[in-house]
């Protein structure tokens, strides 16, 4: 993501076509455009963890679903603004984050999808735990309610800004230092960044992000969270939606967005196989399609169609 | 007699990098033949190109029979053991599991196979069960030669066999390795450092130099050749 | 404050890896052991409770150490074990709808997974594996989501009844009701387990696999075939998790398809509490995980029977954190 004029145009053409959307879709589809912002959010933060200093995460549903029920609470107990929620989910997934990236660098790989995958299935069942205040079983109820066209703005205005700020953050200082990480975990140290700092800073950044993500997901579930709403599903498809991604592209992150928000629903009217099971496995298969063809991701598509573009 | 393996115009290349442009040899039944040059001339290369493990292009026959199209585990039911740089012993496992890894082609009984061996190296019979790692280096040579001898191969291929061990045991290995070939008819073909050493113990040898042959002939000839003498025998 | 915090983690790790020696955890093993045996003399519901742990612990355990058997051939977390031997549950199942008897039917399923899983590895991980280890993975997660909508596809989500292969007669021995079903699965769990033990210690394919996986350049050299030694060990794998529906399923009395999801959390905890690369670990593992989980719902009012996976959670996160190899594992676990 650097400043160069295709990467400009691209920015341009994509915010042009986002604002000309409402106008043109009905209302189911513009719900379902706003799942891709929504999605996109969660994609862009993981993707700037795992792109960018290469530790795998299984558990950012669980950032979600922390996030969402920040919403959701603050909503039925004080009837709080949305967006300050949001902004308020935004913080507190972002210490969790911290709090999580911490231990999380004493472990590698495999390890660390073990314990994160651990995280995405057990915080959505501890409101089971305490129920009255979040609502066990039966989950919490946000006293809101906002329509589609509201989500579609709200989750792609926020996308918007979380893009440009991760652009700033990745630009900076601390991009350099997690691409230094990404590409050498001993040269990086050998030139002095202090490791431990950025890639717990990587976590907490991607954590807030995908608490957001879960803030709007919430809003747009009718204002319900419950521990059945975030499944180890939710966290698995933000993970496929950033390996389709790809590293450091912003069409690699809409397409991961789309083909993580999209592909679902559209696969519900797969004939012969049915509606809710149609949709797993044409998910599943295509997942796996896009794994085998383009283990990079679109990016790596996008970076092959730029430099033949050169040639 | 008649040319047990030969090379006829073999490339090979790891990745984008070709090591190997256009090497012919032959090594007769029943010989020794030692591979000499410096440092990243491709001789390691030339011993992975008869064993498969190693992208390559050209001719090679062993007995007259193609196997530049088969893969390692082809080559070896062929009747090749190929004792790698760096002895390729497997140190979790015990020295019994490495001998019966060495005769992993091979179907039925290796009991006479077994036999064999412990008679050249009778101490491996009682460390059957040490595992393998926690042998001296000159143990692991030996114990690498064994488990070559153990496939009872038409054909071994030496790589570096005398690298970091002491001159007294890389003296028995080469003993150990002519006592085979005569006793038993192996064929070798060695790739060594130490020229001196190879040139002893060889029949006829090839000087290899940035993936080709610069100069071939019988150990004789190749020990009183000036520029071998200069650059490999240090006179 | 991060270093401080880091460099504390740190000193507990060393200590951690100071006691992992063999014998101090033969010496934890014994103790626990005799704590069990104690307990179970002086209550019934002790005794009970840990029978049943025991049974399905022995469960979880073997289908960690599928888990542990494709780690260490490929060195990818199959996140689709679980499903894999839920789909395979499913299909015995079918067979036993067709006409076959129960243990008929075992059989045959065995083989089926065994097939099963080598071909999966060839056709879909092989391929991506050379490319990328995060994208292998990736395709568990797709297999994962693929054969749950399979499953649910073919045989619908509702409930379906087995015959059990163990009845419902209950021992009772010294006051203690030990139901035959637990018995059951126990032995037919370790057997399977001693037989694939003794397919890697005594035969020569399995040697080769074990070559395989431990040095792959070098397998080659004596001419083992390495891309499919790895495959038949996801074949294995796969057999073994069959094994592990199949034992799950009578102790949930019913078969719908979210049968092995909670067992696969529980699996992991197993596999990384007796260490990745470790077979014995990942059994061991199991039972520790099965008896721990069910005396710590009964004895501690804190944790309820919905707080089990966090508290496996909590497990995985310790062991990471304290031991990371595991209780018999020897590789480091972190670069750097």
């Amino acid at each position: 993501m650097k400043a160069r004029i295709p990467a400009l145009v691209s920015l341009v053409t994509v915010a042009a076509v986002l604002s000309i959307l409402p106008f043109v879709l009905g209302d189911y589809n513009i719900s379902l455009a706003a799942q891709v912002g929504i999605f996109f959010i969660a994609v862009l933060g993981l993707d700037i963890l795992t792109g960018y200093t290469g530790q795998i995460s299984i558990g950012h549903g669980a950032f979600m679903a922390i996030g969402g029920y920040t919403t959701a609470v603050m909503s039925r107990d004080h009837d709080t603004n949305l967006v300050l929620t949001m902004l308020v989910a935004f913080a507190i997934c972002f210490v969790v984050g911290l709090v999580v990236g911490l231990p999380a660098l004493r472990l590698s790989g495999v390890y660390l999808a073990l314990v994160t995958f651990a995280l995405a299935v057990s915080v959505p069942l501890l409101p089971l735990k305490w129920s009255s205040y979040l609502g066990g079983r039966d989950g919490v109820q946000a006293s809101h309610e906002v329509s589609n066209l509201w989500l579609y703005g709200v989750a792609w205005a926020a996308s918007a800004i979380l893009f440009v700020l991760a652009w700033l953050i990745l630009r900076g200082r601390a991009g350099r230092a997690f691409r230094a990480v990404r590409d050498s975990e001993i040269a990086a140290v050998a030139s002095g960044i202090e490791l431990p700092v950025y890639k717990t800073l990587a976590f907490g950044i991607s954590a807030a992000y995908a608490g957001v993500a879960g803030s709007l997901f919430v809003l747009a579930n009718n204002g319900f969270a419950a521990p059945d709403e975030f499944g180890i599903v939710l966290s698995l498809q933000i993970l496929i939606g950033a390996a389709v991604a790809g590293l450091g592209s912003l069409w690699g992150v809409l397409a991961g967005a789309a083909f993580v928000g999209l592909l679902p629903s559209i696969s519900s009217s797969v004939p012969v196989i049915g509606s809710a099971h149609g949709r797993d496995v044409v998910f599943g298969a295509a997942v796996i399609l896009v794994m085998l063809l383009l283990p990079g991701g679109f990016a790596s598509l996008v970076a092959w169609l730029r430099r033949f573009g050169r040639a | 007699m008649t040319a047990l393996l030969e090379l006829d115009d073999v490339e090979a290349r790891y990745g984008p990098v070709h090591v190997l442009h256009g090497i012919s040899l032959a090594v007769e039944e029943g010989s020794v033949v030692t591979v000499l040059g410096p440092n990243g001339a491709g001789k390691t290369t030339t011993l992975r190109a008869v064993s498969g493990t190693v992208r390559r292009s050209g001719r090679i026959r062993l007995g007259g029979r193609p196997i530049d199209r088969l893969g390692p585990d082809g080559v070896a039911r062929l009747g090749v053991a190929h004792v790698p740089e760096g002895r390729g012993t497997f140190s979790e496992l015990t020295v019994w599991e490495n001998l019966r890894l060495g005769a992993y082609t091979r179907r039925g009984s290796i009991q006479p196979e077994l036999e064999r061996v412990f008679s050249y190296f009778p101490w491996l019979s009682e460390r059957r069960r040490q595992q393998a790692g926690t042998l001296s280096g000159g143990e692991q040579q030996m114990l690498a030669l064994a488990r070559a001898f153990v496939h009872r191969p038409r054909l071994l291929l030496l790589d570096e066999p005398s690298l970091g061990l002491a001159p007294v045991l890389v003296a028995e290995l080469f003993r150990i390795v002519r006592e085979l070939n005569e006793k038993e008819g192996l064929t070798v073909l060695v790739v060594e450092q130490n020229a001196h050493l190879a040139l002893q113990a060889a029949d006829a040898g090839y000087v290899l130099e940035a993936g080709r042959v610069a100069l071939s002939g019988t150990s004789a000839e190749l020990r009183a050749d000036d520029s071998v003498r200069r650059s490999y025998l240090g006179d | 404050m991060a270093a401080a915090a880091t460099s504390r983690l740190e000193s507990l790790r060393n200590r951690g890896a100071a006691f992992g020696g063999a014998p101090f955890v033969g010496l934890i093993l014994v103790a626990v052991a005799a704590g069990l045996v104690v307990g179970s003399l002086r209550s019934a519901t002790f005794a009970q409770l840990t029978v049943q742990g025991l049974a399905l612990g022995a469960v979880y355990g073997i289908l960690a150490l599928a888990l542990v058997l494709v780690y260490r051939a490929t060195r990818v977390i199959n996140f689709a074990q679980g499903e894999l031997a839920m789909a395979t549950t499913y299909v015995a199942y079918q067979l036993i709808q067709w006409g076959l008897s129960y243990w008929e039917a075992f059989f045959a399923t065995l083989a089926i997974a065994l097939v099963l899983g080598t071909v999966l590895e060839l056709a879909l991980i092989r391929p991506v594996l050379h490319r990328s280890a995060i994208a292998a993975v990736i395709v568990t997660v797709g297999l994962f989501v693929l054969i749950d909508g399979i499953v649910n596809w073919i045989w619908g989500g509702d409930f379906k009844s087995m015959p059990s292969p163990f009845g419902t007669k209950i021992y009772h021995v010294g006051g203690v009701s030990i139901a035959r079903l637990y018995v059951g699965m126990f032995v037919v769990v370790i057997i399977a387990v001693l037989l694939v033990w003794a397919l890697f210690r005594f035969t020569k394919v399995g040697l080769g696999m074990r070559a395989a996986a431990l040095r792959p350049a070098e397998a080659a050299f004596v001419g083992v075939r390495v891309e499919w030694m790895l495959a038949i060990g996801w074949g294995l794998a796969a057999l073994l998790g069959a094994v592990a529906g199949l034992m799950t399923e009578p102790s949930q009395f019913l078969l719908e398809p979210t049968l092995m999801q909670p067992i696969l959390v529980y699996a992991f905890a197993a596999a990384v509490l007796g260490g990745l690369e470790s077979p014995a670990g990942a059994v061991i593992g199991g039972l520790a995980i099965g008896v721990a989980l069910n005396l710590v719902v009964q004895y501690v009012p804190a944790i309820t029977s919905e707080l089990q996976t966090p508290f496996a959670f909590a497990v995985i996160l310790a062991v990471l954190l304290i031991k990371p190899t595991g209780l018999f594992g020897h590789r480091e676990v972190r670069r750097v």
